[in-house]
């Protein structure tokens, strides 16, 4: 683990803060978009190394916070047919629905729910349960797609009839697309989301760079990557240059995961897909193609995803947005705790009214 | 021939109950205070304080990497007594078994009590056993209980730190919770990963003997919640602010990358075989090197000191020299997407 290491040196750290410091001219605000970044700034205390005007907000990169009351609520519906037995990653069964119930609440009331650490276990389920009806509840960005795309063909060679996925799985540079053509938005730079980056590849930015004059930087993970990065973020600013650099390139190149994209694009295709707090946003989403249709299932289960009202008073689709910080929320710290949560931002580990909560020191005084 | 399972007889307190208790639970819980299979255990009590706790295991899977449900309940309720300075003088053992359950996974889990009883030295004095019908619990469900005996001018608490104290881990983070995340998602995190489940009365023994009376203020077992957790307990019962320094936390590279994988904190990780300890500061060194001299307690650390602040916080100084709060575990540690 010596190579983690080198990127956690409090040495390197402190004269990337030092060079950012004296880079900066003028306040500054840089997008993070993946709900891991958001997390490491957190956790490793990089927030209180950052100069003054600098500021760091989150977007829409979290999986959990992104996916809309309604899929919930479809979740919920399907969790609770008789004869059905749900698989789901991790921190989504405590998101609530419109009605403030979640899949951890179902469960407690009986239904199947299962947490899986791969799609791949979701098959193992329907094997051990011939006689029931497994869905996997698929959720996330290009980082989970592969696996799904790979998990719905292993189920189609092996001829399961009781497997289903139930697909919510959405790509990144729709939302992006969308956020920075707005000509409302405040944000100057964007720290691209290194585990996307990895499928995608670092080019997928350009449009962004190009289209809408924004400093774009692939950004890893470790303290050390993410300054890199802020750091090339804020040059490109004081110079006035908009490019895509990559201060990742251990990890993610120009091009991509090819293996992994030819997995999806066999299995996907693209459709309208709705977003927490920001709408349908088109071809944003990903829905299973012709060929394998016979495991999607809001087709063959005929589930219903009717569109919900969000939660009143949650702040989550502006904060996703990167137009208001948690603190703004009137709920935040008091009705909405990590132990209450009253919106999707507030339940995953890795949103970022969780995140604020948990790891702040000072904002959310 | 179908191997031999549990039935709902066993429970019954007739015929099947007794030659369960006479061919497997004396077979290897032997100690004559439990043979006499009186409705109570009367235990020879010495001069001090009785010490008392219970604690229910319900833990999935029931065996893996390091030890199982019945070793943990058995070291679980022991350092519970130990964490207070009590010498454990026994332990009860009441099963919850559920109908169907294979009579080979239950003489395991009974063979593992008796061995964690005889290597700790502290005997099970009384016992039930209840079964339920299939699908009413999981397996096997055992409560403990434990008695001890504290000795009078032992006074360890979580109000008792001081500002000033400095706190000790007396070893690795997160090993145990990692283990049993690990095991019920079969991810294989390599290295040589398993729970750290061990009684700790032995330490906390030779950590009092070593060192001046009434130098050590708090003794506390970071289980579920964590490292993070008990420290915040320990700041609001003692009024005082807690800072921590990341780099001084003992911790697995496994367990390191295995949370990076799952987007856990192993702050906030389970552990079975590791005591927090709250010294003053004048001790500290010699607490360490008593800590460090133990099995099960060579990689100790000094991680950290009771501030002076009255706001209760636990904040730690970060690897980069950045700093964050420490807050209280919401909810079970959820692995995340992606
Ligand atoms: S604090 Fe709670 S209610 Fe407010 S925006 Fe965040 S998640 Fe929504």
């Amino acid at each position: 683990m010596k190579y983690v290491d080198e990127f956690r040196d409090q040495g390197l750290a402190r004269d990337l803060a030092a060079a950012l410091d004296r880079t900066l001219t003028r306040p500054r605000r840089i997008m993070e978009v993946c709900g891991t970044h958001t997390m490491a700034v957190f956790r490793s205390g990089l927030r209180s190394l950052l100069p003054e005007g600098l500021e760091l907000v989150s977007g829409p990169g979290c999986p959990v916070c992104v996916t809309s009351a309604a899929h919930v609520d479809a979740f919920l519906a399907l969790a609770g047919r008789p004869g059905v037995r749900v698989a789901t990653f991790g921190d989504l069964i405590r998101v609530p629905g419109s009605d403030g119930t979640s899949l951890a609440h179902a469960r407690s009331q009986g239904a199947q729910v299962e947490v899986v650490y791969s799609p791949m276990d979701g098959l193992t389920l329907a094997r051990n349960h011939p006689d029931e009806t497994v869905v996997f509840l698929g959720v996330g960005f290009e980082t989970t797609t592969p696996g799904v795309a790979a998990t719905v063909r292993a189920a189609r060679q092996e001829g399961l009839s009781n497997f289903f996925v139930f697909t919510t799985q959405k790509t990144m540079m729709p939302p992006l697309m969308a956020l920075f053509g707005d000509p409302d938005q405040s944000i100057d730079g964007l720290l691209c989301p290194g585990h996307v980056s990895a499928i995608i590849g670092a080019a997928a930015y350009g449009p962004l760079a190009e289209r809408y004059h924004l400093p774009c930087v692939v950004g890893g993970f470790e303290p050390v990557d993410i300054l890199q990065a802020l750091l090339l973020l804020v040059r490109q600013l004081e110079e006035g240059r908009s490019e895509v650099e990559n201060a990742y390139t251990r990890v993610v190149s120009p091009a991509g995961n090819l293996q992994a994209q030819s997995l999806v694009a066999e299995v996907f295709e693209p459709v309208d897909m709705e977003w927490r707090g920001l709408g349908v946003i088109p071809g944003s989403g990903l829905q299973l193609r012709a060929p394998y249709r016979a495991y999607d299932a809001q087709e063959c289960l005929g589930v219903e995803v009717v569109s919900a009202t969000e939660v009143r008073g949650c702040l989550c689709g502006r904060i996703l947005q990167g137009r208001a910080r948690p603190p703004e929320c009137p709920l935040f710290g008091s009705r909405c705790t990590p132990s209450t949560p009253i919106g999707p931002c507030m339940v995953s580990s890795e949103g970022t009214c969780s995140a604020y909560y948990n790891y702040s020191l000072s904002d959310s005084n | 021939m179908s191997p031999e399972t549990i039935l709902l007889d066993h429970g019954s307190g007739g015929l099947a109950s007794q030659q369960l208790i006479s061919s497997l639970f004396l077979k290897y819980l032997d100690h004559p205070v439990l043979a006499a299979l009186e409705d109570s255990a009367v235990i020879q009590n010495g001069p001090g304080r009785l010490a008392l706790t219970t604690d229910s295991y319900v833990v999935d899977p029931l065996f893996f990497p390091g030890g199982d449900i019945g070793s943990m309940a058995v070291h679980g309720t022991i350092n519970d007594l130990a964490m207070r300075g009590a010498r454990p003088l026994g332990l009860t053992l009441a099963l919850i078994l559920e109908e169907g359950l294979e009579m080979a996974v239950l003489e395991r889990v009974i063979a593992s009590v008796a061995r964690a009883c005889k290597e700790s030295g502290v005997p099970v004095l009384s016992g039930d056993t209840k079964v339920v019908p299939r699908g009413k619990a999981d397996k096997l469900f055992i409560n403990t209980s434990g008695v001890g005996l504290v000795a009078d001018d032992i006074e360890l608490a979580s109000r008792l730190a001081r500002p000033g104290d400095k706190i000790i881990l007396s070893g690795t983070m997160g090993d145990h919770g990692l283990t049993i995340m690990a095991s019920r998602a079969g991810l294989a995190l390599g290295g040589n990963l398993q729970s750290d489940s061990m009684a700790l009365h032995h330490m906390v023994a030779d950590l009092l003997a070593g060192l001046k009376t009434g130098s050590v203020h708090v003794l506390r077992d970071p289980t579920r919640g964590g490292v993070a957790t008990v420290l915040g307990e320990i700041a609001r019962a003692a009024g005082c602010s807690v800072e921590i320094n990341e780099a001084a936390l003992p911790l697995r590279p496994e367990v390191r990358g295995g949370c990076e994988l799952l987007g856990l904190d192993p702050l906030y990780l389970a552990n079975e075989g590791k005591l927090l300890a709250v010294v003053a500061p004048e001790v500290a060194d010699a607490a360490l090197e008593l800590l460090q001299a133990q099995a099960g307690g060579g990689e100790s650390a000094i991680i950290g000191t009771v501030g002076l602040d009255r706001s209760t916080k636990v904040t730690m100084q970060t690897v980069i020299g950045g700093t964050r709060i420490i807050t209280p575990l919401h909810g079970e540690p959820l692995p995340r997407i992606c």
